[in-house]
């Protein structure tokens, strides 16, 4: 018994030592979004391209929703923009844009020098439906399945080691669930 | 003999520059710490929702900053999280549900203090634990200290004349 108590400081000290060298190796940019496991709020906001058209939640169209916040001020944006090109062109998914707090006629420049990925972009001048879905920045990417339900948000911008790690399991996952459903 | 009026000067001349830069470095503390915080121009209706807008802000963590408040940052989502807190004290909501609101969308993270629940008690309640718990073990420790007995201590006779001739000193 005594000889237990007298390694007890050590002991605390091993455990104290263990919990810090582990923070070491966390990084504190990445951030559960609030949101995941949440419907999609209901919004209502114009079209990017169509200023007179307004967009709600219905018209987010698609088994599986990506929406990707994007804006002309945000140089990841730029970044990420051909590999979204990219993976417009898979099948399982329908990619939607958010412009976030921009300037429509800088934004409808981007979209034509850099050609649009988007079904169709809504545009978020004040932010309202960014601060609805818990958006902090840009670019942000939001996975919303079948059933309207925000799955995953993604902070950063994406690139094939991204799809591949972050992405495509959830994707699968997904579409397994809706085979479920359906049977 | 000449050395030490010259010491006696050198150590005044460092001690009024000393003095001088510590506090030109104050003043220099005091003047960026004025001028630091972000300037918004926010009217409001009356004196009482402006300190609740004073008070939120700085209880409110800037989602994207790793540790600012909202009245500190200046990031282009603490400006608009400001305008947002500005809009919502306008419409009349009470603190709790401006709390409620931010939670919602950002999550536990954008509280400087954490809500009391299940996940947090330790956060609250672990340094009472764990002071309560030294109180209890020092209690402890003293009572079996002041228990023992001057036989249990197993002082050899050297020892023990030695003990007597310093209690007898007195």
């Amino acid at each position: 018994m005594k000889s237990i108590i007298r390694f007890i400081p050590l002991i605390l000290f091993i455990l104290l030592g263990v919990l810090l060298y582990r923070g070491l190796f966390l990084n504190p940019q990445s951030m559960p979004s609030a949101m995941i496991g949440k419907p999609l709020p209901e919004f209502a906001l114009p079209s990017l391209t169509a200023s007179e058209q307004m967009l709600g939640r219905d018209d987010l169209q698609g088994d599986i929703v990506l929406l990707n916040v994007w804006a002309t001020w945000c140089i990841q944006c730029k970044y990420e923009h051909p590999y979204l090109l990219n993976i417009a062109q898979d099948p399982r998914i329908k990619l939607y844009g958010l412009n976030f707090t921009d300037d429509r006629n800088a934004a409808l420049q981007w979209l034509k020098q850099y050609k649009d990925p988007y079904v169709l972009s809504i545009f978020d001048e004040q932010g309202a439906l960014g601060l609805d879905i818990g958006v902090f920045g840009a670019p942000e990417t939001f996975v919303i399945d079948h059933t309207g339900i925000i799955r995953k948000r993604f902070a950063g911008p994406i690139n094939d080691m991204v799809w591949k790690k972050e992405f495509l399991p959830l994707i699968e996952q997904i579409e397994t669930e809706m085979a479920q459903g359906a049977s | 003999m000449h050395t030490q009026p010259n010491g006696h000067y050198i150590l005044q001349i460092a001690k009024v520059l000393g003095l001088a830069m510590s506090s030109l470095l104050l003043s220099f503390l005091l003047i960026s710490n004025v001028s630091a915080s972000p300037v918004d121009t926010f009217q409001f209706k009356d004196e009482a929702t402006k300190i609740r807008f004073q008070v939120l802000s700085k209880e409110l963590r800037c989602p994207k900053c790793q540790n600012q408040n909202l009245a500190d940052s200046n990031s282009k989502i603490a400006v608009d999280l400001r305008k947002n807190l500005y809009n919502l004290l306008q419409e009349g909501k009470s603190d709790q549900e401006i709390i409620d609101f931010m939670v919602y969308r950002y999550g536990d993270f954008v509280l400087y203090r954490p809500q009391l629940k299940k996940q947090t008690y330790i956060l609250w309640f672990g340094p009472l634990v764990i002071f309560l718990g030294f109180i209890i073990s020092l209690v402890f420790v003293l009572r079996k200290r002041s228990k023992l007995k001057a036989s249990e201590l197993n002082l050899s006779s050297a020892e023990q004349a030695n003990l007597d001739d310093i209690l007898n000193k007195k």
